[in-house]
């Protein structure tokens, strides 16, 4: 039997990026929180010998452990779900900070043509753009409502970016709060091509600090060293900006958080529309607790978000065979797949040094910032050099005809080991009626619950789109001066293998219609006031961008929500 | 310790030999001990030979080469699992004039210490019944475990070997090793006890990481598979340097040197 703690305001549901933010909203207007996280603690002093490819980038030391819980997955509804037992596509975050201690801090604000897509796709085109079953919907927010929040994550993280946007993008009131970062050879290759051809290129915003900075908080943090052991690596320095080294520790400072690690939170107790509380095991004991709350906030990530609310039969699950109920509708992804290398016979790069979110692109080519009338697809992708690091196991360069072993693999891939740059395209992914979230019904996490399941492709759209953007991406690549350049502009049947991207969206998604909603513009439950549930997991499609930003923007109009309901609680639309 | 650690090697020649010898010894047992062990002596001498002069390899390794590394055993192999490995390995990432191949790098050692590891026991992985057959797109989903698939694997390339060469796989000559190795890869070997494919991918996998993972981990010996391609290993800032034009060559550091006492 769990045992019964004292009940608190608030009780949020996993410590990463979102349920730092809305900790530290909330513990700073003098409001208790307890904070529940599945995995262990983490500071800045376990990272000092974090410049190991194999434990943090192959081993995936960072990440959740899979031999306790994964995700199932299979292509169509026809086909037997199979659970991801080693990674592959993505990687789950696990402990304080979450994702967001392993993430690169490539920070997009979404375009405002995101937030009312099918509004403005069908003002434009007509309904008839939309292909059968694609299932498009407005987010029940606009940009410019959304927008005092990107601001708020900005100075909170010290966001490094030019002074000012291109106008393919949405306006911004308030500037980065710092420059951009440093500008490598390759960059300005890519850079200088792209101008060429008359697009607007543009530093990538980016939470590795270009220069030392503190927070409104007075948080302070170093500059980043572009140590090139950043996506999948903690920053030994606290120039990457994580929720350890900025929203924690403001939130502790308070003395309104208590912060609990190893607590797997396994439901949501409710009755008569609101919840009552969370049941979660303490993973080192297998002990049982039930933490009653006034408010529950879910700050799980996507397939916990999910997940929880399924296991606690709170909301009502989506029915792709009806296209009714709301709880796992609309799963996306990122369409990557788009690329050009360029091989350069007669120059070298330092490639090897980098950060997670140094780099240059474009948006010339993502959301509606083009015509699709003659297209076969609907939004885009950003289209980017980055230069992250490039560290040599993951990296062996060849030129296609190369076999994959060998000496003539062995000479090639050491020839070019430093002698590529890799433009590419980050596309969006756009819902369908078939891509959806559910219970797996056969497989199991190590405590006997259902593990979740994912239905999900690649469709035409989407090959249609990297088949496009593929072009651009030559295009840019030829006018970079290599002595040879190689596209890749096919897409086939989504795998769950290779890494592609932590960009899982949907699933909790947020808009005006209840039908077609899981929580309203502050993220606040429709059938259940006194839940919250935020991250990717609200979006109801997701843009040709890293989702971070949005993310960030959206933790911090839920904190606001969830302060005002408890001030005066009741549906706040 | 330190300094101990980098006193000159004694009779390096005799040390090697001897090193080697409590590799292959009992494995090879009393059958054909003559040929083989002068034969392999005779591959192991060259090979300290020509890896010295070769172009890019630092100064410093024909020394520690031949420095006797108590460091270094087998943790999970036994000598013919490890020996099948090492020529395997090489045939993947073999020496030649650019610098050391996955033997001298210590590879094979690298492998058995992974498949002894958490790795190896796929403790990290979702193992849980039931299994099905699936399609490539769905990834891993046997039950064997990491180090079950490979020592299977290897068995299966000497009976390949002896099928088709009636030999075992090390004493096949490299072209043949090559063709044994690519009807693995190709799926025409008509292997029973693991999916051929899946073994070879895991192979050459472990090969590339044993060849460039940090050298704590017992290959990518003396920072080799990092010199080769100029790849200064970890170091804690580039803030002065990544703007510059053209390669910029720097001596690397592995996560030894990161240690402070
Ligand atoms: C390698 C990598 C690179 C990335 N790069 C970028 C980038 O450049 N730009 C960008 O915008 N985004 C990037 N991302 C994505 C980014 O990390 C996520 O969008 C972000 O971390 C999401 O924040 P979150 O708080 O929603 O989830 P998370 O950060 O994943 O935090 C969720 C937390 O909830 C905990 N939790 C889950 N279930 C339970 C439970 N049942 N009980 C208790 N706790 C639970 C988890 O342990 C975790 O700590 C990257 C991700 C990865 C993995
Ligand atoms: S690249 Fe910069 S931000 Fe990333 S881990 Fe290194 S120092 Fe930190």
């Amino acid at each position: 039997m769990a045992t019964k703690l004292p009940k608190v305001p608030v009780v949020i549901v996993g410590m990463g990026w979102v349920g730092g933010i809305i900790a530290a909203e909330l513990t700073k207007a003098g409001i208790q929180v307890v904070g529940l996280e599945r995995g262990k603690s983490r500071s800045t002093e376990d990272y000092y010998h974090v410049h190991d490819e194999l434990r943090y980038a192959n081993r995936y030391e960072l990440m959740q452990d899979l031999s306790k819980e994964t995700v199932t997955y299979r292509n169509n509804e026809k086909v037997r779900a199979l659970p991801m037992r080693s990674y592959g596509s993505f990687l789950l975050g696990d402990g304080l900070g979450g994702a967001g201690v392993h993430w690169n801090g490539q920070y997009y604000r979404f375009l405002p043509y995101d937030f009312e897509i099918r509004s403005k796709t069908i003002d434009r085109y007509g309904k008839g753009k939309m292909p059968e079953g694609m299932t498009l919907q407005d987010w029940g927010i606009k940009y410019d409502e959304l927008e005092p929040y990107f601001v708020q994550y900005e100075q909170m993280a010290g966001i490094s970016g030019e002074p000012t946007t291109q106008d393919n993008v949405g306006k911004m009131s308030k500037p980065f709060p710092t420059p951009p970062m440093k500008v490598t050879p390759g960059m300005k290759l890519f850079h200088d091509a792209a101008k060429k051809l008359g697009y607007k290129p543009y530093m990538i915003p980016s939470a590795n600090l270009s220069q030392d900075y503190t927070n409104p908080d007075g948080v302070s943090r170093a500059a980043c060293q572009y140590c090139g052991y950043c996506e999948r690596f903690g920053c030994e320095y606290g120039a990457k900006a994580d929720p350890v080294v900025t929203v924690l520790p403001v939130a502790q400072q308070t003395g309104k958080l208590e912060l609990r690690t190893f607590a797997n939170v396994t439901g949501v107790s409710h009755s008569g529309g609101k919840a009552t509380g969370v049941t979660y095991v303490h993973t080192p004991t297998g002990e049982e607790y039930f933490q009653p709350a006034d408010v529950v906030v879910l700050a799980s990530y996507v397939f916990s978000n999910v997940r929880l609310l399924l296991l606690s039969k709170l909301g009502k699950p989506y029915d792709p065979a009806t296209g009714t109920g709301a709880v796992g509708r609309n799963y996306c992804y990122q369409v990557n797949g788009a690329s050009t290398t360029a091989f350069y016979d007669d120059k070298e790069f330092n490639i090897f040094m980098g950060a997670g979110a140094l780099g240059s692109s474009l948006d010339d080519f993502n959301g509606d910032n083009f015509d699709h009338t003659d297209l076969k697809f609907l939004h885009g992708a950003n289209i980017r050099y980055t230069q992250a690091g490039l560290r040599p196991i993951q990296h062996n360069p060849t030129p296609s005809g190369t076999p994959g072993w060998g000496q003539q693999f062995k000479q090639a891939s050491i020839q070019y080991a430093n002698r590529v740059l890799n433009i590419s395209g980050q596309g969006a992914s756009l819902p369908f009626r078939h891509h959806y979230l559910d219970l797996d019904p056969v497989y199991k996490d190590s405590l006997g619950l259902p593990l979740m399941r994912m239905t999900f492709d690649f469709e035409d759209q989407d090959k249609e789109l990297v088949k496009f953007i593929a072009s651009k991406t030559k295009e840019i690549a030829d006018q970079m001066g290599a002595t040879k350049t190689e596209m890749k502009d096919s897409l086939s049947t989504y795998s769950i293998v290779p890494y592609q991207s932590t960009h899982n969206t949907g699933g909790t998604t947020m808009g005006g219609d209840p039908s077609m909603s899981v929580v309203n513009n502050y993220l606040q439950m429709w059938d259940a006031e006194n839940v919250f549930i935020c991250g990717a997991s609200n979006f109801q499609h997701n843009s040709g961008f890293n989702p971070t930003a949005t993310v960030g923007a959206l933790a911090y109009r839920a904190a606001e929500g969830v302060s005002k309901y408890l001030q005066k609680p009741g549906s706040l639309v | 310790m330190a300094n101990e650690d980098k006193r000159p090697p004694q009779q390096p020649q005799d040390d090697s030999r001897r090193r080697f010898l409590k590799y292959t010894g009992t494995a090879i047992g009393g059958v054909v001990v003559g040929g083989i062990v002068g034969g392999l002596i005779g591959a192991n001498a060259n090979k300290t030979k020509s890896g010295a002069p070769a172009p890019g390899a630092s100064p410093a390794p024909p020394a520690a080469e031949s420095d006797r590394d108590y460091n270094q055993a087998l943790m999970f192999f036994n000598q013919n699992q490890f020996q099948i490995t090492e020529a395997a390995t090489e045939r993947i990432f073999p020496a030649d004039d650019l610098g050391p191949g996955a033997k001298e790098l210590g590879v094979a050692f690298f492998i058995d210490h992974q498949l002894a590891s958490a790795y190896g026991s796929n403790a990290k992985d979702y193992m849980m019944a039931p299994f099905y057959k699936a399609e490539a797109y769905q990834g891993y989903q046997m039950a064997f475990r990491r180090r079950e698939l490979f020592v299977l694997g290897l068995e299966a390339l000497d009976g390949f070997s002896t099928k088709n060469y009636q030999k075992k796989f090390v004493k096949l000559t490299p072209e043949e090793q090559d063709a044994v190795l690519a009807a693995f890869e190709s799926d025409k070997a008509d292997v029973q006890a693991v999916p051929a494919p899946t073994f070879f991918n895991m192979l050459r996998a472990l090969t590339l990481e044993g060849v460039y993972s940090d050298p704590l981990y017992g290959g990518n010996k003396n920072m080799g598979g990092w010199k080769m391609r100029s790849f200064p290993g970890n170091q804690m800032s580039y803030t002065d340097v990544i703007e510059k034009d053209g390669l910029v060559k720097i001596e690397p550091l592995s996560l030894h040197d990161h240690l402070t006492s």
